[in-house]
């Protein structure tokens, strides 16, 4: 049978984009949501609260692994049609995320088109590991995760310089969700 | 308090409030970015705050306490307008008092009282483009951004020192996002543009009309344009308000009688109270 | 104390609207207007309203012009407000108006063609000359037309389609792309001839008619024929999800003009005859002429004619034909600017002093 949704929509997805408006604004910082959500595994509560959230039939997806299992969830929940990795505004990675240069970048006049990963981590602690700056942050934000491609930090500087080009990062693990918007500079701790 | 039970909790239909939030992360990661979105048809006309209303809605629950100002008062009549709306579609708290206040939307000026981390402020803005005085087509002033081309900008401001000495505008005075995008601080008098550097609130612009909703994170660069030797200066009446007697904060000026007396008054009526209620 | 003036907006805001609540009803003594009068006997207007309103809905329409004292640009403000309410289910297939009952029909480049000249009901070659019948206390009901012609049936050819076939005018042809829903995505430039059309469908008949207007007094060099004009009923027609084949879901009422141009041909085109169209809700022909009329100078960039005439603009016409943009933001200037109005006040003193200074500095 499948799994619900938010119980309360309205209220839920509100909570929900809040802590992503948030997390988006303070890159780094680890929110915890509050929402009571079936969610099928391999998806954690959160990353299936981010995807209700803002995925919609309006919305292009890209899935990875391809025949996750929690892929009909996903597509009943959301309606997002189904896109290949280099046009999807989302893209939600389960395993090990693919590599950014090869998501949806935007354009100089359309940055905005840039993708958003949104991918699930097993782990997300703050104020320990690397170093991050940027906007959002007044000195600097600590935030160490564990579940990312050996080399994201090179992936991550490789982007900067195609600024307002580039790929932004949801990071859900548990109930808890961080942020990476491209405008962050990364340092290992 | 709860909402009108005919709409849908904030008006907007949760599709429409999941198009803007999409924009609004996106507009927040490129700070200072015109974000294109699919502004909808509000109850409110459009130049009477719909790109504010529609962010508002967007971002609004149950536990937030919304602060609606117009000219820096609380009791102007679009601001009375705007907030009676949202009391009715979404049932939250409203107050007068900035310290309170989760969300403040606004039009025309920023708070006196500094802003604090967990606020947003949402800024009404009718022409969202910076340079549309200099370059009225989107198709060409969206190129210059691209290619951060302010050239136009610059010279507009040189041409004003050297026919007048100083820079004629004095509001919706031009500012520099993150050291990247040129951005319009929406028509706050230049006296407030100092206030949106490294802002711990998170700041928010929604243009109804012309579809665009763009986003200042906290602690990012916002710096006024000028020269090295024509640095910005934010100005405001030589004057001591006549409530509160502050020196400080924004002020009206207030013809009084037909021989041209006048008085000032603080623009933001809520800080001016804070001043002079305590002594009563 | 003087704080009073910027005081008590509320109860203001309450007062005046209670205030224009009585202008609305007039003197209680004169018998309220029902919509379904309006809807019967105010007809133009409901359609203008629909049209520019964006809703094919009379009732509402009739509703919108009682409530907004026959403002017509409020009126379509109030219905547009409305429609965005309303869930989308989906498009409709496009409307056939080949297929179109008509009701009116004329051509003015064919003395004759097949179908038919079909005059219909128009104030065309009507006097206009105060009918002060009209203004007795009861009114005569009008004498029923002599012959009352039956909608004509069955698909009447197009004119365009005789010159096309002749090889004299450029063929229309879908584009087959997913048209854009100017109601959801925001504008872009250059737009796509769909988006183009949605925008004038929906546009002020005001801005349409004067911009059309000019084409003809040389701004943008349009040398139009009325090619045809027909009004009548033509079907909607969409395929519910559910059902995964195409029902009829009703009739509605429209004008279709189709205007002739020459064209001298540019480098990359022989001379031949182009075409503008014009679509509007209801019968609102004058608006269909003019949106036709602006349509084709909206061409000039796809057929490489220099852009020089304001109509020929594609930007501009398409940012400023909305009337209920246009009504927001220029009525918005009523509400209070006095922060701005300060700060020039500021920055124009200042100016004043330096110059005065520097005036007194050279004479010295």
């Amino acid at each position: 049978m499948m799994r619900p949704g938010f119980h309360d929509p309205v209220p839920e997805a509100q909570g929900c984009f809040r802590a992503m408006l948030d997390a988006m604004s303070r890159p780094g910082r680890v929110h915890t949501l509050d929402v009571a959500l079936d969610a099928p595994p391999p998806l954690a509560p959160a990353t299936a609260a981010v995807l209700l959230t803002l995925a919609d039939a309006e919305t292009s997806l890209h899935l990875m692994p391809d025949g996750a299992a929690a892929g009909d969830w996903v597509r009943f929940h959301c309606g997002s049609a189904p896109a290949s990795l280099p046009e999807a505004s989302f893209v939600l990675s389960l395993g090990i995320h693919p590599p950014l240069s090869a998501l949806r970048q935007g354009s100089e006049e359309a940055p905005e088109q840039g993708a958003t990963l949104i991918c699930q981590v097993r782990s997300l602690t703050e104020g320990e590991g690397w170093r991050l700056a940027g906007p959002g942050i007044r000195d600097f934000h600590h935030l160490r995760v564990e579940g990312l491609a050996a080399d994201f930090l090179q992936q991550w500087a490789a982007q900067r310089p195609a600024f307002p080009r580039g790929v932004d990062i949801i990071l859900c693990a548990g109930r808890q969700l961080a942020a990476l918007p491209r405008t962050v500079t990364i340092e290992e701790g | 308090m709860s909402h009108d039970p005919g709409y849908n909790f904030a008006y907007l239909d949760e599709g429409t409030k999941r198009m803007i939030r999409r924009t609004l992360l996106k507009a927040v990661a490129i700070p200072g970015h015109q974000v294109p979105f699919g502004a909808r048809e509000m109850p409110l006309p459009y130049g009477w705050g719909t790109g504010g209303i529609q962010v508002t809605a967007s971002i609004l629950g149950r536990d937030d306490t919304l602060k609606v100002i117009d000219q820096g008062a609380d009791d102007t009549t679009n601001a009375v307008s705007i907030r009676r709306f949202f009391a009715r579609v979404a049932g939250v708290r409203t107050t007068t008092r900035t310290a309170e206040a989760t969300v403040i939307q606004t039009r025309h000026r920023i708070p006196e009282a500094p802003l604090r981390e967990g606020q947003v402020i949402v800024y009404q803005v009718p022409m969202p483009e910076p340079l549309f005085r200099l370059e009225p087509r989107l198709a060409e002033t969206r190129r210059m951004h691209a290619l951060a081309d302010y050239g136009l900008m610059h010279v507009k401001l040189y041409e004003d020192i050297a026919r007048h000495g100083h820079v004629s505008t004095a509001y919706n005075y031009p500012v520099m996002v993150g050291g990247r995008y040129l951005m319009s601080p929406s028509p706050i008098p230049a006296f407030d543009n100092p206030k949106m550097d490294h802002m711990p609130a998170l700041q928010l612009f929604g243009a109804g009309r012309e579809k665009k909703i763009y986003a200042v994170p906290p602690y990012t660069s916002v710096r006024s344009l000028d020269f090295e030797d024509h640095p910005f200066r934010p100005h405001r009446a030589d004057g001591t308000c006549a409530f509160c007697g502050a020196r400080d904060s924004y002020l009206d000026e207030v013809v009084c009688d037909d021989q041209g007396s006048r008085m000032f008054i603080c623009s933001d009526t809520d800080y001016c109270e804070s001043r002079w209620e305590p002594e009563q | 104390m003087a704080y009073v003036a910027v005081k008590g907006g509320e109860a203001a805001i309450a007062n005046a609207h209670g205030w224009m609540a009585e202008r609305r009803r007039g003197d209680p003594e004169v018998p309220a207007l029902s919509t379904r009068q309006v809807e019967e006997q105010l007809g133009l207007a409901v359609d203008r309203v629909m049209a520019e309103g964006a809703c094919h809905d009379r009732g509402l329409a009739a509703l919108a012009i009682k409530q907004a004292q026959g403002d017509l640009i409020e009126a379509a403000f109030l219905l547009r407000a409305y429609r965005t309410t309303l869930p989308r289910f989906g498009h409709a297939a496009p409307l056939d108006t080949g297929a179109m009952r008509v009701q009116r029909r004329i051509s003015a480049v064919f003395k004759d063609l097949p179908g038919g000249q079909l005059l219909g009901p128009t104030l065309d070659y009507t006097h206009r000359l105060l009918d002060f019948a009209l203004a007795a206390e009861k009114e005569a009901p009008p004498e029923p037309a002599a012959e009352i012609p039956g909608d004509a049936a069955g698909r009447l050819p197009r004119v365009a389609d005789f010159l096309v076939r002749e090889g004299l005018m450029r063929r229309e042809a879908d584009s087959g792309q997913e048209p854009p829903d100017l109601t959801r995505d925001p504008p872009d430039f250059p737009a796509s001839r769909a988006a183009r059309l949605q925008n004038l469908a929906r546009g002020d008949e005001g801005f349409l008619l004067s911009l059309g207007y000019s084409t003809q007094r040389g701004y943008g060099n349009n040398h139009p024929f009325v090619g045809e004009i027909r009004q009548g009923k033509v079907a909607v027609r969409f395929t519910p999800p559910e059902l995964g084949f195409e029902i009829e879901i009703g009739a509605i009422t429209v004008t279709e003009c189709e205007m002739v141009n020459q064209f001298q041909g540019s480098k990359s085109e022989p001379a031949q005859f182009t075409s503008g169209y014009g679509l509007v809700l209801g019968r609102g022909e004058r608006k269909a002429m003019s949106m036709a009329l602006v349509d084709r100078a909206l061409k000039a960039g796809e057929l490489g004619e220099d852009r020089t005439a304001p109509a020929q603009d594609e930007e501009f016409v398409l940012m400023h034909s909305d009337n209920i943009e246009a009504t927001g933001f220029v009525e918005h200037l009523k509400l209070p600017h006095y922060v701005d109005f300060q700060s020039e006040l500021e920055v124009i003193r200042r100016m004043r002093s330096t110059a005065g200074t520097s005036a007194t500095g050279s004479e010295a």
